[in-house]
């Protein structure tokens, strides 16, 4: 589903590589966790999957398309097919959550039957029943954050990307969004998760992707957050 | 759910970017509106100058008696010296018609021009006025050739080309269509600039939506036609403003221009103002949608 090859990235004024030829797979239906400190390469990791930059060197392919020779006018497909939660929800504040929701599936010219239909689904499936036509502002962190996985989740992603998903919600009410999480994962979606939670890493038991200085240091199938714990 | 959606979209962003959409429309309405003008002018000269030249004459003046005109020596033009000019005007080369006005015709003409000034009509009398030959040239452009072999004939007290008469006037039309072709040209590019800033200032006001537009793979087209589209609506709206400014200018300006100096075909008709118009509302929109492109494409990273 994932596959980089050797991937390079060198940001421009930067001698640092925030990626040093890494190469990793990840599978159909794979849970993996992006771990390592701030710096290490994880949100770049994630960008590349979304073409929001290009690699150096190296050969990244999602989805069975090389990134390479994906032309521009494509990558908007491409990105149809991957949902992103981001540590800052990025809701749209004047918008409650069915709109919200709604919202992604709008801009891809998506029909209002179809919308009306699968919106409230999903919006069942975040655990946000009832609560749809609330405004952001009027509801927790970890609300938000449901809403936002709403949204990355309404168009059926094959791929779902959380940058940090939990960084800004307590532990209690992060244990909710995990689940969201592995149910999501349970429909088949590949879920990649770069995080910091080393509880949340330790209890779900699932892949871990270690990163240092934009090098893997560590790649485990069921692993745990840091081998020191 | 599209058009719904983008017309929504650029609902919001007009509304939220008031002020600099009102500058927007002014701008191109008064831009556009010069353009009209200027285009319209040079259409009206072009009418005039049709117009003139069929009605344009060379006036060959003859002595008449005690003239002070130092050509005539104070004597009267004779029958024969008569005879033998008009001979001599209708086989130069370039003339196509020669009039003989008497001086009961050359009265009427009179009265009839200075109707309005009672006093001068009344002390004029039949015998002041001149005795001429009116030469119609073929060629309007070239009335040299015939005025330089008429003139210093004998009997000829003056040769008057009628061209150079109204000539500044031309002259002054076609700078006034310069100035506001200029000005209209400055006033285009004020207008470019602005709507660059009313959709850099859009851009950033809806970078959250934008950005996750981006994120869920809305295309390009999707993420910015609400942008040009809001541009597209100041240039047509600027441009109906033009087109009433236009509009008004033909009645309270150039109507009564062709009156004064022409008859009802050298009138500007509705078509040319119509032709103007859809002429100054292309070119409007063409800009604002041009100018809000440009600017997306350095402020909507896509």
């Amino acid at each position: 589903m994932i596959h980089f090859d050797n991937v390079t990235k060198v940001y421009a004024n930067q001698n640092r590589a925030a990626l040093d030829h890494v190469s990793v797979d990840v599978d159909k239906g794979e849970f993996v966790f992006l771990v390592g400190p701030s710096g290490s390469g994880k949100s770049t990791f994630l960008r590349l999957i979304l073409k929001e930059e290009r690699p150096n060197s190296g050969a990244i392919h999602v989805a069975g398309k090389d990134l390479a020779r994906l032309s521009n006018f494509k990558v908007p497909h491409l990105r149809r097919r991957i949902g992103c939660v981001f540590q800052d929800f990025r809701l749209l504040p004047n918008k409650n959550v069915y709109e919200n929701v709604a919202f992604a599936l709008e801009v891809i010219g998506k029909p209002r039957r179809f919308i009306r239909k699968v919106v409230p689904e999903v919006i069942e499936l975040v655990g946000l029943e009832g609560k749809a036509h609330r405004m952001p502002d009027e509801l927790s962190g970890g609300e938000q954050q449901r809403v936002a996985m709403a949204r990355a989740f309404v168009n059926r992603p094959m791929i779902l990307l959380a940058d940090e998903p939990t960084g800004n919600i307590d532990p209690a009410t992060s244990i909710g969004i995990m689940k969201v999480l592995d149910r999501i994962n349970r429909t088949g979606t590949t879920v990649v998760m770069a995080t910091h939670d080393a509880a949340i890493v330790d209890s779900m038991r699932k892949r871990v992707v270690e990163l240092e200085d934009g090098k893997i240091v560590r790649d485990q199938s069921r692993g745990v957050y840091g081998q020191a714990y | 759910m599209r058009a719904n959606f983008i017309f929504s979209e650029v609902w919001i962003g007009l509304r939220r970017n008031l002020t600099m959409t009102i500058a927007v429309v002014i701008t191109v309405a008064v831009g556009m509106a010069m353009l009209g003008v200027g285009l319209m002018i040079n259409a009206q000269v072009g009418m005039m100058k049709g117009y003139w030249d069929d009605q344009v004459e060379v006036s060959v003046y003859l002595c008449s008696k005690g003239t002070a005109i130092e050509s005539c020596k104070g004597k009267e033009i004779t029958k024969a010296q008569m005879d033998s000019l008009q001979q001599l005007i209708k086989s130069t080369p370039g003339v196509d018609e020669v009039f003989f006005e008497n001086q009961a015709a050359a009265y009427e003409n009179f009265k009839k021009s200075f109707s309005a000034n009672k006093a001068l009509a009344s002390v004029t009398k039949v015998e002041d006025m001149p005795q001429s030959f009116r030469v119609k040239v073929s060629d309007p452009d070239n009335y040299q050739s015939v005025i330089q072999a008429i003139q210093g004939k004998p009997g000829v007290s003056q040769v008057i080309d009628q061209a150079q008469l109204i000539g500044p006037f031309f002259q002054l039309l076609d700078k006034l269509s310069f100035t506001a072709l200029a000005v209209a040209v400055i006033l285009v590019m004020a207008a470019a600039l602005l709507i660059g800033n009313t959709v850099r200032l859009s851009a950033f006001n809806r970078r959250r939506e934008t950005g996750i537009m981006r994120l869920v793979g809305a295309s390009n087209l999707y993420i910015q036609l609400p942008f040009v589209m809001e541009g597209m609506i100041a240039g047509l709206i600027g441009g109906v403003f033009a087109a009433i400014i236009l509009i008004v200018t033909k009645v309270f300006l150039f109507e009564d221009l062709g009156r004064y100096l022409g008859d009802a075909t050298a009138q500007l008709g509705w078509n040319d103002v119509a032709q103007s118009i859809t002429f100054t509302m292309i070119i409007g929109v063409l800009i604002c949608v041009l100018a809000s492109f440009v600017t997306l494409r350095r402020y909507l990273r896509v």
